[in-house]
């Protein structure tokens, strides 16, 4: 087993972009990414693509011979893989294709995400990110995905977990580093007043406190890390890939303010790494919901149970404070949340703090990344840390 | 148009809240599971059919404001995770109460009513929601 | 072999509309409307109610008093109401899941105008009497629609009860039941018609009280009774006017209908209503008590029956679901917008 590198990366801008079809995403986000690795493209011998749901959202299937086909990969017929796993299929793609560069069989893979959420109008979109919780016993049942992380939000506020306020301020945490983003959707930094607010989605929570709709894609080069300074000198070392599985519907759990998939996974990947939580500077969160926020940073073992909202609440999330930075990009929820595009966008901006290329919301002497991605009611979580070289 | 086979074979679960209790540890699931995941092979033929009690209380809950198509004439509506008194966790809707008479900790019961239909033509699909318990 | 009631449940929906509202929309003096019918406030059903989980809501409260009794031993279920969500597919066999009586039953669907409840009953007592089946279960709902701006609107309610025929443990001997039935056009529906039609006054001498009182002569020369020789009576309610007019022409006063009339309070709950009413008395009734029951259906037809409560009663865990009394507690009143868009009445995009 070898170890891996990410070489080079890319990604649109997020937003509803009314003239950009799917296909076309996925192939802005690639170029990029080839461009930046300095490649010619025919270097790739693989390609992942993490993609909730192009079969309901354009009715598309077999997305992967899409994209190998329009990102011209195809003239060299290399295998190419689509991974769904809900919010998390881009962290799940992401790990996919760091394995198969760490166990040999690939050299140089390319591996995206990609999502063309608006061609669907609101209700149908919504009732797509529902049937990532339990089809038949949630959605079927008139849950929603948001009434599902409302009922988590309740109960951390009932069990004295974290404050409404705390919650809240996970959202503008995201959106105080949006403003930063040039790629982000949402540019505008927003007081907690507005998200408390905001117009009811499912109570406690409201609009600011949960991920827009977007579209949007976003790619990364990998290679064996003993080969990566033949192409660039910005490179960054993939220390850990984890992954975890949970139960589908969030009633089947012993605890629902807490992913257990969240913990596993990131003890996994701390040791694989080598390192603890604490040796995190910066993380990308997914943050689709507030609260999900507040139990990642705590499942993730940088803040005890209680603490998170005090952190977020009091700003020590920012890039600039001196602890661990949260959601520099803008999270989900401002950066913006086309589902399969989410976890390589984490992987994107933690490579761009890494390596110094951070601009505006630049992490002084970041070491260590760490990336969550998780699907549904948290049924499946990754966490990958990325390292400084 | 739903297959009406797909919601036909829920019936047992979706009107008299029928889950499966594993003879080998004694846990009871729902919905019903093949095999136990705790005892795994050793569940195996050991599964069977147990009937969940209908009351139990309220252990969190939301109010839906943003309702997919087939709930929006009834939005806002509540939905709510219940502990029923054989300490199982379920999910559905809470109806006949006002939204903000609804608290953590409230006796509820599980009734049958209707979820949704396949159109005005289609197959009515029925199932369990919770209202106040007396 | 006695045959008779082992155990009853009833339900109505929470909410209610008062005829002054309903007045208020079309410009007539609702109260004055409600008045003459002796209608105070109607039941609404909630979006999300129909005649399936009515029907459902009271046979498992009917089966709730009687944890004794094994569901499997339930021959047959029939659902009686002038308003079955399908016109083909019958309410019957949804019930009979919900309370696990299946699969070694019959089941069907019955219409008969209000009286499709007692008719099911009439059906149960046979099939219990003969020894075919060992339980029959009755029951009377209806969610009936009144046409905007009709009479109609202000009486036509939701509501049903459900009963469990027997001969082991009956809590109510039926002692006689008889039927006066002719082809009388007083109130129908064309199939796929949303709303009935009625022949006016039509529907009172010719129709109601024809059937109701020749019903009721045959059953007490039948029984060689007299009015004073029962307790309570239940007459079939389409308001409070009728029943109250009836049993003053055969002879009954009004403390004997007293539990028995529940239109005043809920409106015409059509199948349901002589159901609900002899419910309510048998949430009061005593060994011993005798009770006179004459439901009507339009189309014509009325249903007697001679009942005797006995000293069963006071073993019926009757405080396993709750009284009429419970049920009706604490309604919530809707404005018409509110009670439009519950009824389906308003012109949706589909």
């Amino acid at each position: 087993m070898r170890d891996v590198a990410i070489i080079g990366i890319g990604a649109t801008k997020f937003g509803e972009l009314w003239n950009k079809s799917f296909r076309s995403l996925g192939i802005e986000a690639g170029m990029k990414a080839i461009e930046d690795a300095n490649l010619s493209g025919d270097e790739i011998d693989g390609l992942f693509i993490g993609n909730m749901s192009a079969g309901r959202f354009i009715n598309q299937q077999h997305v992967d011979a899409l994209i190998a086909d329009y990102s011209g990969m195809v003239t060299n017929h290399i295998p190419a893989t689509r991974v769904e796993a809900g919010g998390a299929s881009g962290g799940v793609a992401f790990r996919e294709a760091v394995m198969a560069v760490a166990s040999g069989i690939h050299n140089t893979v390319m591996v995206g995400g990609a999502e063309k959420m608006t061609d669907l109008d609101d209700a149908s979109i919504n009732s797509v990110m529902d049937a990532t919780a339990d089809a038949e016993w949630e959605a079927g049942m008139g849950i929603t995905l948001a009434s599902n992380y409302a009922m988590i939000a309740r109960r951390m506020i009932h069990d004295h977990i974290a404050t409404r306020e705390e919650i809240a301020a996970v959202s503008v945490n995201s959106h105080f580093h949006g403003a930063l983003n040039p790629g982000a959707q949402f540019r505008k930094a927003v007081p907690i007043e507005t998200v408390l607010k905001s117009g009811a989605v499912a109570t406690p929570l409201g609009m600011f406190d949960c991920a827009p709709i977007s579209d949007g894609a976003a790619a990364v080069i990998l290679c064996p890390l003993e080969e990566a300074k033949k192409h660039t000198d910005s490179y960054v070392k993939v220390s850990a890939v984890a992954q975890a599985s949970d139960t589908l519907a969030l009633f089947q759990r012993d605890c629902i303010t807490e992913f257990k998939a969240t913990q596993v996974a990131a003890a996994r990947a701390y040791e694989m790494a080598g390192i603890t939580a604490r040796d995190i500077n910066v993380a990308e969160i997914h943050d689709d919901y507030t609260v999900a926020g507040i139990m990642a940073m705590q499942d993730l073992g940088i803040y005890k149970t209680g603490e998170a909202g005090k952190a977020f609440l009091n700003e020590e999330t920012h890039f600039d404070a001196g602890n661990v930075a949260v959601n520099t990009s803008g999270g989900l929820k401002a950066r913006g949340y086309p589902i399969g595009a989410a976890g390589l966008a984490q992987i994107v901006e933690l490579t761009e703090q890494l390596r110094n290329s951070a601009e505006a919301r630049q992490v002084k002497d970041a070491k260590y990344g760490l990336a969550q991605s998780a699907g549904g009611n948290g049924s499946a979580v990754t966490v990958s840390i990325l390292e400084a070289i | 148009m739903a297959s009406v086979a797909k919601e036909w074979r829920e019936i047992p679960g979706r009107y008299n809240l029928q889950g499966t209790k594993c003879e080998n540890c004694g846990k009871i699931y729902f919905p019903s599971r093949s095999f136990c995941p705790k005892c795994r092979r050793d569940s195996i033929g050991k599964m069977t059919p147990v009937k969940l009690d209908r009351k139990g209380f309220v252990y969190t809950f939301s109010v839906v404001h943003e309702a997919p198509d087939c709930n929006n004439r009834q939005k806002p509506y509540a939905v709510v995770m219940v502990k029923t008194s054989d300490d199982i966790l379920l999910s559905g809707q809470l109806v006949d109460v006002e939204p903000e008479n609804i608290e953590i900790g409230m006796p509820v019961r599980a009734v049958l009513r209707k979820l949704d239909a396949d159109g005005p033509a289609g197959i009515i699909h029925y199932g369990f929601k919770f209202v106040p318990d007396y | 072999m006695d045959v008779g009631i082992v155990s009853y449940g009833a339900y109505v929906p929470r909410y209610r509309i008062k005829p002054e509202e309903i007045g208020r929309i079309w410009g007539v003096d609702g109260k004055a409307m409600g008045k003459g019918l002796m209608i105070y406030q109607k039941s609404v059903p909630s979006p999300d109610e129909d005649v399936v989980t009515i029907a459902t809501e009271a046979a498992r409260d009917m089966m709730a008093r009687v944890p004794d009794v094994n569901p499997e031993d339930i021959g047959a279920v029939y659902v009686g109401s002038e308003s079955h969500p399908y016109a083909v597919k019958p309410t019957a066999t949804i019930v009979a899941e919900s309370i696990d009586a299946t699969p070694a039953m019959t089941a069907a669907d019955m219409e008969f105008a209000c009286k499709a409840g007692t008719a099911g009953i009439q059906a149960c007592m046979g099939l219990v009497g003969s020894g075919m089946v060992e339980y029959g279960v009755a029951i009377g709902a209806d969610t009936s629609q009144g046409a905007p701006g009709d009479a109609l609107e202000y009486s036509a309610s939701a509501g049903g009860a459900a009963y469990l025929i027997g001969t082991k443990n009956i809590i109510a001997k039926i002692n006689k039941t008889l039927s006066f039935t002719t082809d009388t056009p007083d109130f129908w529906r064309r199939e796929g018609q949303p709303y009935p039609l009625h022949g006016g006054r039509f529907t009172g001498e010719p129709a109601y009280f024809r059937h109701i009182t020749s019903a009721a002569k045959m059953m007490m020369e039948a029984m060689e009774t007299k009015p004073e020789d029962y307790t309570y009576a239940v007459f079939h309610q389409p308001n409070g006017k009728f029943p109250t007019r009836v049993a003053k022409q055969l002879g009954f006063t009004p403390e004997q209908i007293e539990y028995g009339l529940l239109t005043p309070n809920i409106g015409n709950t059509y199948s349901g209503a002589v159901p609900l009413g002899l419910a309510n008395v048998l949430d009061h009734a005593k060994p011993g008590d005798r009770i006179f029951v004459t439901s009507y259906g339009s189309g014509a037809g009325s249903d007697a029956f001679d009942i005797t409560v006995t000293n069963e009663i006071e073993n019926y865990k009757r405080e396993n679901a709750p009284t009429i009394e419970r049920v009706l507690e604490n309604p919530v009143y809707l404005d018409y917008g509110t009670y439009a868009k519950y009824k389906g009445k308003i012109l949706m995009s589909e």
